[in-house]
């Protein structure tokens, strides 16, 4: 448990079960008034924010947050299975928790992911994937400029801005943190 | 102007205005056996004394002895309050007036503050607490006092209500139960005779008509013991000579200004980092 004083940006907190974040905080003592501890916190699972001011006197519940190393294995439906790299226990996310990551997938891939109570909150990809342009226009000859963009598309659907010399069959590193091009790997 | 040039012309306006009008300044311990026993202010120990909360308790002593118009600039110390608002040690302001009361010391307060704050041409708002919690909190403390929901209503709904009204807001007769040091107003015994100032929602100074009866300050040093023990707080002894000076001195008001806050508004600022170089 903390006590109400050692509240601060960016602690995680545990509220009502779920795993929260303190995004925003404020020691305030009113004239005469006791201690209070204005926060703004933010739910991990949920991603809403609210606003909670707590009393000297009370205490917070402290945040569990374990990650572990995982290695992807495969698609089942909506689910994406990993294997624990000791344990060999499955963990299975959801493609709602994945959002775009899961475009960035491949096999063997080594992940990491943070769990709340066995409960998985957040994956961290590697930085970088190589992956396989599987369509885009032809650019122009001789037009080496990086630039200037044009769309494509992966094997698995996902579109991308790419410089206007990659080719289908290239295959390109992508920055997983922000879903975009970083450079050409190899031309196809 | 940097910040040293600003202070320094702060405590020489604050001089002055108290000097043109015949105040002594004063000039009391920082360290005492016995500081002011209030609920939520921890006095910082110092060897075998205490650093003072305020200079109030020798004010008082003063009163009673005669010196009827006094006021001191001086550091005061409370445990553990830091934030953009508070610091640990910071410089207060408090002056004293005998045959006054508290609506007399708030005359004083803003003619202090337009002959610091040359051009500021602040609005004055003098409001109840009964008012501005019905308002903006839906229900009136006075008779029906619940201390957790008083303090946080007020962070959390008046005062962010203060601060968009701008200017100097003035909070006036508090539930006795949140009188500290002042006197109940004599026609209705639920409320009693203190403001707060806040200036954009900061509040910058607590006035009392002081309270001027021995067996009810002793009577509330002891409740307030009580609950200090009940929270696990330290508690501090009682002054015998403080509660005779109470009894002694003429009915007054009396006025505790935090300087480092009236520095950080007039200029602008909005944490005492700016205005406290060495924190």
């Amino acid at each position: 448990m903390y006590n109400a004083s050692d509240l601060k940006k960016g602690l995680k907190i545990e509220i009502d079960g779920d795993p929260c974040m303190i995004t925003n905080f404020e020691f305030s003592k009113p004239g005469k008034g006791q201690a209070l501890y204005r926060c703004k916190i933010k739910n991990l699972v949920t991603g809403n924010t609210f606003d909670k001011t707590y009393r000297s006197v009370e205490k917070v519940n402290r945040c569990a947050l374990i990650s572990r190393d995982y290695t992807f294995s495969y698609i089942d439906g909506h689910e994406y299975v990993f294997s624990d790299n000791n344990t060999f226990e499955e963990a299975r996310l959801n493609d709602e928790l994945l959002g775009d990551l899961k475009y960035f997938l491949v096999d063997d891939m080594q992940v990491e992911i943070l769990f709340h109570n066995e409960r998985p909150l957040d994956i961290t990809l590697p930085n970088f994937v190589e992956m396989q342009i599987a369509e885009t226009e032809p650019g122009a000859r001789g037009d080496t400029a990086t630039n200037v963009a044009k769309p494509a598309k992966l094997e698995n659907g996902y579109e991308i801005n790419v410089p206007i010399f990659i080719n289908e069959g290239d295959t390109v590193r992508i920055d997983t943190r922000t879903g975009t091009y970083a450079d050409r790997v190899s031309k196809g | 102007m940097g910040i040293w040039q600003q202070r320094d012309a702060l405590m020489r306006g604050i001089r002055a205005f108290f000097h043109e009008r015949d105040f002594t300044e004063v000039d009391t311990p920082l360290r005492m056996q016995t500081p002011c026993m209030e609920l939520h202010i921890d006095a910082e120990a110092s060897g075998d004394s205490f650093l003072r909360t305020s200079p109030e308790m020798f004010h008082k002593k003063l009163l009673a002895d005669g010196h009827e118009r006094i006021f001191e600039l001086g550091k005061c110390f409370r445990q553990g309050e830091r934030g953009p608002l508070h610091n640990p040690e910071y410089t207060m302001l408090e002056w004293y007036r005998a045959h006054a009361d508290y609506m007399d010391v708030l005359e004083d307060t803003k003619k202090l503050i337009d002959s610091l704050w040359h051009g500021a041409d602040i609005d004055w708002h003098v409001l109840s607490v009964s008012e501005v919690f019905e308002e903006f909190a839906g229900w009136n403390p006075a008779g029906s006092f619940d201390e957790d929901r008083f303090d946080i209503d007020l962070v959390d709904k008046v005062e962010p209500a203060l601060k968009r009204m701008r200017g100097a807001v003035v909070l006036k007769d508090y539930p006795v139960e949140a009188a500290a040091l002042s006197r109940r107003k004599p026609d209705y015994s639920l409320l009693a005779e203190r403001w707060e100032l806040y200036i954009d929602g900061v509040e910058l100074a607590n006035a009392y008509s002081e309270l001027t009866d021995p067996d009810e300050q002793q009577r509330r040093f002891e409740e307030c013991a009580d609950k200090r023990r009940a929270l696990g707080k330290e508690t501090y002894g009682i002054d015998a000579e403080f509660i005779d000076a109470v009894g002694r001195m003429p009915p007054s008001g009396g006025v505790a200004l935090g300087v480092d806050r009236l520095l950080m508004v007039m200029t602008g600022r909005t944490s005492l980092d700016q205005v406290l170089p060495f924190r």
